[in-house]
């Protein structure tokens, strides 16, 4: 997850940010970029020349040493079917006639992504509704993510995490893992997802291999957000007791892609995109796909990430899949912003499309999202929600801990909207009619 | 014609008067109430990676006295991980009885016959009472018993699908070849099919998304009883001319022949 524009500063607002000169040809993502206060001369040149001028900056569809190529051709399939598919052809009776068909194919689906279903949007949740208690009957599962550390060796203009805003950074070592870990643990929570910012050098592999026996021993379902990595990396992660790994692609789309993640190995788009392959070969259970809705046209990254997760089961049929949607939310004064266009009525359309064309595969719906909408959308079509969250670093001694604490604590990733517990997540979704499981998984 | 209650089958060395399972693709508690109230079931499925919990709920508890517990091993992607699950449901107290759920695919769940079989063998030899789920084929049936299954259970439908029995032609054979107890398993929508099942001389059924899914649980899990109750007394009574097989005139055809 990332986020938002909304990118955190320094700790102490000082007379907040600085908004650089707008390069006339890139004006969605002008809103995005802003330049922090404490950069040096030589750190803000850079950052500036990296924004400025695409000469400047790498082919992002070429791998960097030691970066695993593996042979598949589901980025060119994926990537072909993205291209080709043009929302605004699509007619009411396109959607109309996908809405009656029992099984619903790639056509359908994108007639039911298309702004021309819009007006069906209560039909296309009450389907929903009916595939996700066919398949999962009433159950939404729940989880808590913790971040271990903030360190990032990227520059993705959207993201708070970037390595061109001096945020309190912070990495915790097993001790403090352990302590967060036990606090969320007496809370209940049986599953828990790992984050660090996207830092090899900092946080290693073996780091996180680490965090993960760690988990293993306060949960029962571990799940990896970490940068993607080769395929002999994930099995030593899957040895050290990790589950399942989510990547985000962020975008389906190169040519944005290129634009928002300027430096870093994260700038390699087939390297990310390969990644939940990589990690299936290394024998994790399951993997998670999303794009940061907005970043993009949404539906035409909706329609990639569907198709990404439906065909790479198509071919680890054994997988777990899931799905997640975050999107980029309207950023505070800047209401003109592209991100405006996916409201929660356009995330719902989309997560009903999920639903329809994916009968099978979990969808979550993180805490950025109202607590309004996520107990809506957890009726139609989500099966998995977070509660008890913290994006910040070794913060849940004081947020969720008896007592508060002193120690140091690293900047969160961002704002959260949703901030309710695990005992009131549970009961308010035992409230709506639900059924809560903490976990259902044995580790085999 | 002897009570129904007289009619029973046998699993394990355990008898059972009641031919409907539960299921345990969607468990709430109120639908095992429904289930044992108003089905009258006496088997319960329950899955182990449910089970296996620290939850306040926590599905063990709310099991009624009485009724057989048969943990499966759903999660399981080879027959080596659904041993590991089958001896894991044995250390939390699920008893002997184990369904092999063996599943290579996230999308139907359709059961992987081969591995089903190897895990048969080795959790037979264990002493366990093996219900395999299985696609209906008859050859692997036949490895089955070899395999020491106590019971064989083939799908009728892909799961939760409601669809019922599809495979009705390759379910039969089952019946009429395979001595062990034919106990459908997944399909099945509705009292009908349940019934039909019955009918074609199934030991038992096996069911749950069509209770969980239905608006109102007791009435359907009654609906579910009487209907296995019909199928099961249609089937000991002998069922008459089926007129698919040609319709049988009143007077006979060969009549003329002295």
């Amino acid at each position: 997850m990332r986020i938002d524009g909304r990118a955190r500063s320094p700790s102490a607002p000082q007379g907040g940010a600085r908004r650089p000169a707008e390069p006339q040809n890139e004006p969605k993502r002008s809103d995005l970029i802003f330049d922090a206060d404490g950069l040096s001369p030589a750190a803000l040149a850079r950052k500036h020349q990296l924004e400025r001028d695409p000469s400047c900056r790498t082919d992002p569809m070429a791998y960097l040493p030691g970066m695993e190529v593996i042979d598949s051709d589901l980025k060119d399939r994926v990537r072909a079917a993205m291209a080709a598919y043009d929302p605004a052809r699509y007619t009411a009776a396109d959607a109309r006639r996908a809405l009656e068909h029992e099984r619903c194919s790639v056509e359908d689906f994108q007639a039911l992504l298309s702004p021309a279903a819009a007006p069906f949007l209560e039909r296309m949740a009450e389907r929903a509704r009916a595939e996700t208690v066919r398949h999962f009957g009433n159950t939404v599962y729940i989880f808590t993510p913790l971040y271990i550390a903030n360190h990032c060796e990227n520059y993705c203009v959207y993201c708070g995490f970037n390595c061109y805003n001096p945020i309190r950074r912070m990495k915790l070592d097993k001790g403090q893992i352990e302590r967060e870990m036990e606090i969320i643990a007496k809370s209940g929570m049986e599953e828990i997802l790992l984050l660090t910012g996207e830092s090899r050098s900092v946080s290693g592999v073996e780091y996180i291999g680490d965090a993960c026996e760690l988990a293993r021993k306060y949960f029962r379902l571990v799940g990896l957000e970490v940068y993607p990595m080769n395929t002999d990396e994930y099995r030593y992660l899957r040895e050290r007791g990790a589950d399942y790994v989510t990547v985000f692609q962020e975008t389906y789309d190169v040519e944005q892609y290129e634009k928002l993640h300027l430096q870093g190995h994260k700038r390699v788009w087939p390297y990310r995109f390969d990644a939940q392959e990589r990690a299936l070969r290394g024998g994790m259970r399951g993997v998670a796909f999303s794009a940061l809705l907005g970043l993009s046209d949404f539906r035409k990254d909706a329609l990639a990430t569907a198709l990404h997760a439906c065909w790479l089961q198509r071919k680890y049929p054994e997988a777990e899949i899931s799905l997640s949607c975050p999107r980029l939310r309207p950023i505070t004064n800047h209401a003109d912003v592209r991100p405006g266009e996916i409201g929660e009525r356009e995330l719902c359309q989309v997560l009903c499309a999920y639903r329809l064309f994916l009968p099978f595969a979990g969808i979550t719906v993180s805490s950025r999202e109202s607590a309004a909408f996520r107990n809506g959308i957890t009726k139609i079509a989500a099966t998995k929600v977070s509660a008890g969250v913290s994006t910040g670093i070794g913060d849940h001694a004081s947020k969720y801990g008896e007592k508060s604490t002193s120690e140091k604590e690293g900047d969160e990733q961002f704002e959260i909207s949703d901030a309710r517990s695990l005992a009131k997540m549970y009961a308010d979704l035992v409230g709506e009619g639900l059924q809560p499981v903490l976990n259902d998984y044995v580790y085999v | 014609m002897k009570k129904s209650t007289e009619d029973t089958f046998t699993l394990g060395g355990k008898t059972f008067t009641s031919r409907f399972i539960l299921g345990s693709g969607k468990y709430s508690l109120d639908l095992i109430r429904a289930a044992v109230e108003h089905a009258g079931a006496q088997i319960i499925t329950l899955s182990v990676r449910r089970a296996n919990t620290q939850e306040k709920e926590n599905i063990l508890d709310y099991i009624p006295k009485g009724v057989t517990l048969l943990p499966n091993t759903s999660g399981a992607r080879d027959a080596k991980e659904a041993v590991r699950i089958a001896r894991l449901a044995r250390e939390l107290g699920c008893g002997e009885f184990v369904k092999i759920e063996i599943m290579r695919d996230t999308k139907y769940l359709l059961p992987d016959n081969q591995e089903t079989v190897k895990a048969t063998e080795q959790l037979a030899a264990e002493g366990f009472t093996v219900l395999p789920y299985m696609y209906p084929d008859l050859n692997v049936a036949r490895d089955l018993v070899k395999a020491g299954a106590a019971a064989v259970m083939p799908l009728g439908a892909p799961i939760g699908s409601n669809k019922g029995l599809a495979t009705a032609d390759f379910i039969q054979i089952l019946i009429d070849e395979i001595e062990l107890p034919i106990i459908v398993d997944a399909g099945i929508g509705a009292p009908s099919q349940a019934c039909r099942a019955m009918e074609m001389g199934a030991a038992a059924i096996m069911a749950n998304t069509a209770l969980a899914t239905s608006g109102d649980v007791p009435r359907m899990a009654r609906a579910f009883r009487l209907a296995i109750e019909a199928g099961r007394d249609a089937y000991r009574a002998g069922l008459g001319r089926v007129l698919a097989r040609g319709a049988a005139a009143s007077d006979p055809l060969t009549g003329f022949l002295r």
